[in-house]
């Protein structure tokens, strides 16, 4: 699990109706569609923006509000391949992990809109490319990191029938 | 070693002794999930290789988001939804019935020391039947749908101790917005809250329910409440169950103990776009509005369509405000139409919509157009909340919505004739 890519940057309190607004994700399962409207109103061209691979970085408590799975399952069809922020809201921060949208905790002030990013799960590093520095990375809690491991909640079920996790 | 309430509960359901910061897995014993997220969790349940959900009696989906459904899309997802309940037998709330978080609890299927995981954020309400309740996305509510069960760290707890009482004209509603306004949006991200003091003693049943829906607005897992003998006298309506209170231990620890004297608080409002903008109403008096929401899983209920009715009876809403009911439930609206609210409500010039989210999630019953201010009694004023990312929208009790649709602007409900005669 190793991603390249540049960083799109957002502040705190990003709230998943910014993500995802209510009034498209009632309306259907195609992620795909929902996708294009991902972070749509705070930057309404957001989406053609997003080269694959690269990275929404953002501050405080990114995610809070609704439970809605949609917000990291259209950030994951927008081709982007994780989150960095220096803290998640809960529901968000498991829907994430169990959609197999990696999440990760860290110093996001030392990564600038647009800085190449190196980041690796495996080993926990963030590589900011462009500021030539490693960040620390928070570690997930090892449920979580199993979870990811196995690809989300879902393989988690298939490979165990049930929860094999303590 | 002592615990607290939420450690309590999750130990009942794990058979171990477990602390903050522990991961377990435990049982649940109600699951629920709304047409905003069933269908992914449909679509989950069949990915992990469900096959029966694991009891028919403890598990339910709601229709209540976008009821009755606004368009085609919508109207599928609704059929899926009620095919899958019935080909796994059991039970839908169809269009018509209400709010999940007021249905559930009128199941009688949740009380003291429940362990519940809903589909949707402000599953934290039944927090105040002293329950263990909390918003999932759809996935891990597939798993708890499958397994009965879900994985769980066990959070610390902050205890907030309200005391002192309200005074007139101030609600239940207004003390959860300065809460949330003192603790912030991520103040207890994480955590579990402990509502207690004179002033939650003293509060109806229902009004407990406004305060811990909104738990989550500061990041909470779950707000709970002690039950006492107002919470087993409300259940006794729904059921004939005996449940059994849970309290937190003498020595239980907490991470944090914040205490407040409420005597002197004044009615609050949340300004846009966030639930922690919040200020005395008076800082924001005068502001034209056009619409104004009354309901939502935060106030929609019996009390808090008599608190408006009881200002707007025999009074006309203002010209230029469009003022929207949604009770929360159909029993609510029942007993709303047999004491005579939801007459003074419409003969006033309201708009009753179906029980149900109503225009909260922006999908229909009333977005506002660019420009315009709402006042409404739901638990979220984000930007482009209500289906328009260019409106403003405020949010207030019950008590200060009916006024400001009487007055035309956002007006301080105790300068209504009448009001401080009224209670909570």
């Amino acid at each position: 699990m190793i991603f390249d890519g540049k960083a799109h940057k957002f502040g705190n309190d990003v709230n998943t109706d910014y993500i995802i607004s209510g009034k498209y994700k009632f309306k259907t399962l195609d992620m795909q569609a929902l996708a294009k409207h991902v972070m749509e109103d705070l930057d309404p061209q957001f989406y053609r923006k997003v080269s694959a691979g690269d990275f929404i970085v953002a501050g405080t408590n990114f995610g809070c509000g609704s439970s809605r799975e949609q917000a990291p399952l259209a950030i994951k069809y927008a081709a982007i391949s994780a989150v960095l922020a220096k803290s998640f809201a809960r529901i968000f921060y498991r829907n994430a992990i169990n959609t197999g949208l990696p999440v990760v905790e860290c110093d996001t002030d030392q990564i600038a809109p647009g800085d190449e990013l190196l980041v690796n799960l495996v080993d926990g590093v963030i590589t900011n490319k462009t500021k030539k520095v490693n960040l620390p990375v928070k570690p997930l809690p090892g449920v979580m990191l199993k979870i990811l491991q196995d690809g989300g909640l879902a393989p988690h079920f298939r490979k165990y029938g049930g929860f094999n996790l303590t | 070693m002592s615990k607290t309430m939420i450690e309590k509960i999750i130990s009942s359901h794990s058979g171990r002794e477990v602390h903050a910061g522990d991961i377990v897995v435990a049982d649940v014993d109600y699951v629920m999930a709304q047409d905003g997220t069933a269908p992914l969790a449909i679509r989950a349940f069949k990915d992990m290789g469900g096959e029966e959900v694991f009891n028919r009696d403890r598990v339910a989906l709601v229709i209540d988001h976008s009821a009755p459904s606004p368009n085609e899309g919508v109207s599928s997802l609704h059929k899926l939804m009620r095919e899958f309940a019935a080909e796994k037998e059991f039970y839908l709330y169809d269009v018509g019935e209400g709010v999940c978080h007021q249905l559930i609890p009128e199941s009688g299927k949740v009380g003291p020391g429940s362990l519940v995981i809903g589909a949707d954020s402000h599953t934290c309400t039944y927090g105040a039947l002293n329950a263990f309740s909390t918003g999932v996305g759809s996935t891990d509510l597939a798993g708890g749908l499958i397994a009965g069960r879900m994985w769980f760290k066990v959070p610390e707890t902050v205890k907030i101790v309200c005391n002192e009482t309200l005074p007139a004209g101030v609600y239940s509603k207004d003390l959860i917005l300065y809460l949330i306004g003192e603790v912030t949006a991520d103040g207890a991200t994480y955590m579990a809250a402990e509502y207690t003091g004179e002033a939650i003693a003293a509060m109806s049943q229902e009004a407990r329910f406004t305060i811990a829906n909104m738990a989550v607005e500061m990041g909470a897992k779950a707000g709970l409440m002690e039950a006492d003998d107002k919470t087993l006298a409300w259940l006794r309506r729904f059921s004939k169950r005996k449940y059994t209170p849970v309290f937190a231990g003498a020595g239980a620890v907490y991470s944090r103990v914040l205490e407040y004297d409420v005597s002197r608080l004044e009615p609050q409002v949340a300004r846009p776009h966030r639930v922690d903008n919040v200020v005395p109403v008076k800082d924001v008096a005068g502001r034209p509005v056009a619409q104004a929401v009354l309901g939502t899983c935060t106030n929609g209920r019996l009390e808090d369509l008599r608190i408006a009715a009881g200002i707007l009876d025999g009074r006309k809403v203002h010209r230029n405000v469009r003022l929207i009911v949604a009770p929360a439930s159909r029993r609510v609206f029942l007993d709303a139409m047999a004491e005579g609210f939801i007459q003074s409500l419409v003969e006033a010039g309201a708009a009753i919509v179906t029980p149900g989210c109503g225009p909260c999630v922006g999908t229909h019953n009333g977005v506002p157009s660019d420009g315009e201010t709402v006042i409404s009694t739901a638990n979220r004023n984000f930007k482009g909340r209500m289906g328009n990312s260019n409106a403003e929208i405020y949010l207030a009790s019950p008590a200060t919505v009916a006024a400001s649709a009487l007055t035309g602007e956002i007006t301080d409900p105790r300068e209504m004739p009448g009001i401080l005669k009224l209670t909570n």
